[in-house]
């Protein structure tokens, strides 16, 4: 105990190793204290060794920091066998000295006689230490140690001395300590409550059971010097290791907000949509089974692919090869995108779990796609599994996630019939955290179905107040206008039937004025006829009239050329005029 | 058998620590009174022999080893419960 105090970094600020947890370097705003003690307690199963063996891990594979497992409870080939799948590359890391396993269970033939320390396990430990130049080292499941101390005086005195080692050795240390199942405050209890308050930090694993699903979580209970996301986070152990879901990290700045539009795939929705929905935004789909929900998440899919983006596709209800068999009667075709690559079809029915385990796979499956359109078909299966409570802080997160990766979201809900919820929103309660929100229904109406879309919200775009009905046929996926009379929509046939029926009433018109036009044309036929008679009439009047002017004239000149021809004949008036004249000249 | 049996031991130490000095002396006094003549006692101390803690699987200081005769057995502690360690050691009878 010569170096009971750390030299140099008393007065440094704090700074923190990565654990190589996904979420939890953002709850812990960068990971656990680096150079000082955390102690990780949890129940039986509850993942306390992978995540100190993740830590160990990534210190060495992606920092290049020496580790040191310190096994008091497995043997450390078990261990490593566990951990085979996680792909840490353990065997390699021990190969290359960067990860040192150290065996330390009491040998079951092992007797206890008066007291004892770990002096011999810390100076070994030196040895170690100096040869692969550790800066990390897990104590695993030390109360297994401390149990067979004699008296609490004792594990109390081997706590501060191990504390004080490592701070002296400035490891960055995770000690693992079993707590009683269920119930993490049975640890306050002496010794390891005493622990608790010595350590730097503290964190808690739970394992507990919700209405029959798994439902793991951890929660950072003290955390000196930092600030931490106090609350319970629900993590799992997936394929590549310890997975903590969060809501959001601490020092998130917003994220970017795109005024992009994607096409929804069906050329009408846009037109409603303004243009179609934006680039990272959430598109809830709601609708009674059979509403076409999966037919519209298709189209978009399909439209996403089209433009050359990489899609996910995850549906929970049916197989995703029967989604594309299904979409291609509707000229939907996936399957060449499925082929090249571009569509990643899931079929999350194999994903068993809660609805955390739904949402950490989903966003690995998405990053591991690099997919820039998601989509989930339906949400509302998550609430199937585990409390509604923890589904709906998971669909939170989702939309969460969706937005601060840029991700365009279109998932679709499915409503209960029995339930009668009409348009009152989805189980989730998400409706109210999404961006666009399309309801899809069924009309019944003279006994028939028929889909009608409306869109009950989308913010930062004008969009139509219509509803709309949906017809799917080979062709593909289209809006019809529907038509509104007595205030009620028509759809299906009976909009057929007021179509027919218009353009009956248009044809009939077309004719009748066909008809009025020929009449009037003979009409004025007719009358072109009359005026030509009347004219030829006219013309025969006049040369009537000219003739009678003519022989008038005629014949009055006879009469007087006569009279003169008889005068001059006679010789006699012609005469006496010519005297009269002589006269008065 | 057991009588005629030479006893080896070799016990961890760690520096001059209380424990460890106590199990030494207890050690000493075991082999005065029930193997006088007839054991050996190898101290290694692991401030000093850290490699062999770790080569030999040492945690806990002090840890007594009887290395022969077999079967061999360990014993952690100061060894202050006497019943105990003669019990482990199989020297109960010779103490009766």
């Amino acid at each position: 105990m010569r170096n009971v105090f750390p030299r140099k970094q008393r007065f440094k600020s704090l700074t923190k190793a990565k654990t190589g947890v996904v979420g939890f370097d953002a709850i812990t705003g960068g990971g656990l204290p680096q150079g000082r003690t955390t102690l990780l307690l949890g129940g039986p199963g509850s993942g306390k060794t992978v995540f100190a063996l993740q830590f160990l891990a990534h210190g060495a594979n992606a920092h290049k920091e020496a580790g040191i497992f310190v096994a008091f409870e497995e043997a450390s080939t078990r261990i490593m066998n566990n951990a085979a799948s996680f792909g840490w590359k353990l065997p390699e890391l021990q190969r290359r000295k960067k990860l040192y396993f150290m065996d330390a269970q009491p040998l079951p033939n092992l007797v206890q006689s008066g007291d004892f320390d770990l002096g011999g396990m810390l100076s070994a430990l030196e040895v170690k230490i100096k040869e692969t130049g550790a800066r990390r080292i897990v104590f695993d499941a030390l109360d297994v140690l401390l149990a067979l101390l004699p008296d609490l005086a004792a594990e109390r005195r081997e706590i501060y001395r191990l504390h004080a080692w490592l701070l002296a050795h400035d490891l960055t240390a995770i000690v693992t300590l079993k707590s009683g199942a269920d119930d993490s405050y049975s640890i306050s209890q002496q010794p390891f409550g005493f622990m608790q308050f010595m350590v730097d930090c503290a964190v808690i694993l739970n394992h507990g059971v919700v209405t029959g699903v798994s439902q793991r979580s951890l929660r950072v209970q003290k955390y000196r010097g930092s600030s931490f996301d106090e609350n319970e986070s629900a993590f799992l152990i997936g394929a590549s290791g310890f997975e903590v879901a969060v809501a959001h990290a601490l020092t998130r700045a917003d994220s970017k907000v795109s005024s992009e539009r994607v096409s929804s795939g069906v050329q009408r929705l846009d037109t409603m949509l303004g243009g179609g929905y934006y680039r990272g935004a959430s598109v809830l789909v709601t609708g009674f089974s059979g509403t076409a929900k999966t037919t519209l998440c298709g189209a978009f899919a399909e439209a996403a692919c089209k433009r050359g983006e990489r899609t996910l596709f995850v549906c929970f209800d049916t197989n995703s090869t029967e989604v594309v068999r299904n979409l291609s009667s509707v000229g939907i075709r996936l399957d060449r995108y499925v082929k090249n690559g571009s569509l990643r079809m899931i079929s999350a029915r194999v994903i068993t779990g809660s609805a955390e385990t739904y949402l950490v796979r989903i966003k690995a499956l998405a990053k591991e796609h690099r997919a820039r359109c998601v989509v989930i078909d339906p949400v509302s299966a998550w609430s199937k599994s585990g409390s509604d409570l923890s589904a709906q802080s998971v669909a939170d997160r989702l939309i969460d996630w969706s937005k601060g990766d840029g991700t365009t979201l279109v998932c679709t809900s499915l409503l209960d019939e029995m339930s009668g919820q009409g348009e009152g929103g989805s189980q989730l309660q998400i409706s109210a955290l999404v961006d666009t929100w399309i309801h899809l229904n069924y009309l019944m109406q003279a006994g028939e179905r028929n889909r009608g879309l409306s869109i009950v919200k989308s913010r930062g775009t004008s969009h139509s107040n219509q509803v709309r009905e949906l017809i799917l046929s080979e062709a593909g996926v289209n809006l019809a206008d529907t038509y509104t009379a007595g205030g009620e929509v028509l759809m299906g046939t009976l909009r057929w039937e007021k179509e027919r029926a218009e353009r009956a009433a248009h044809e009939v018109a077309e004719v009748a004025e066909k008809l009025k036009t020929v009449r009037l044309d003979a009409e004025e036929a007719e009358l072109e006829v009359r005026l030509k008679s009347l004219q030829t009439e006219l013309v025969a009047k006049q040369v009537e009239k000219d003739l009678l002017v003519r022989t008038t004239q005629s014949e009055k000149g006879e009469a007087s050329r006569g009279r003169t021809q008889m005068k001059e004949l006679r010789g006699a008036d012609a005469a006496t005029e010519r005297r009269k004249g002589h006269r008065h000249g | 058998m057991a009588r005629r049996a030479r006893f080896k031991f070799r016990i961890y130490v760690a520096g001059e620590a209380l424990n460890s000095v106590q199990a030494l002396a207890n050690l000493r006094s075991i082999c005065l009174i029930h193997l006088p003549n007839r054991h050996g006692i190898e101290i290694v101390d692991v401030f000093k022999q850290p490699e062999r803690a770790l080569a030999d699987g040492i945690f806990m200081t002090p840890t007594l080893v009887k290395l022969s005769p077999s079967p061999a057995t360990r014993i952690v502690g100061s060894l202050s419960h006497l019943p105990t360690v003669l019990q482990a050691l199989g020297l109960e009878a010779v103490a009766a």
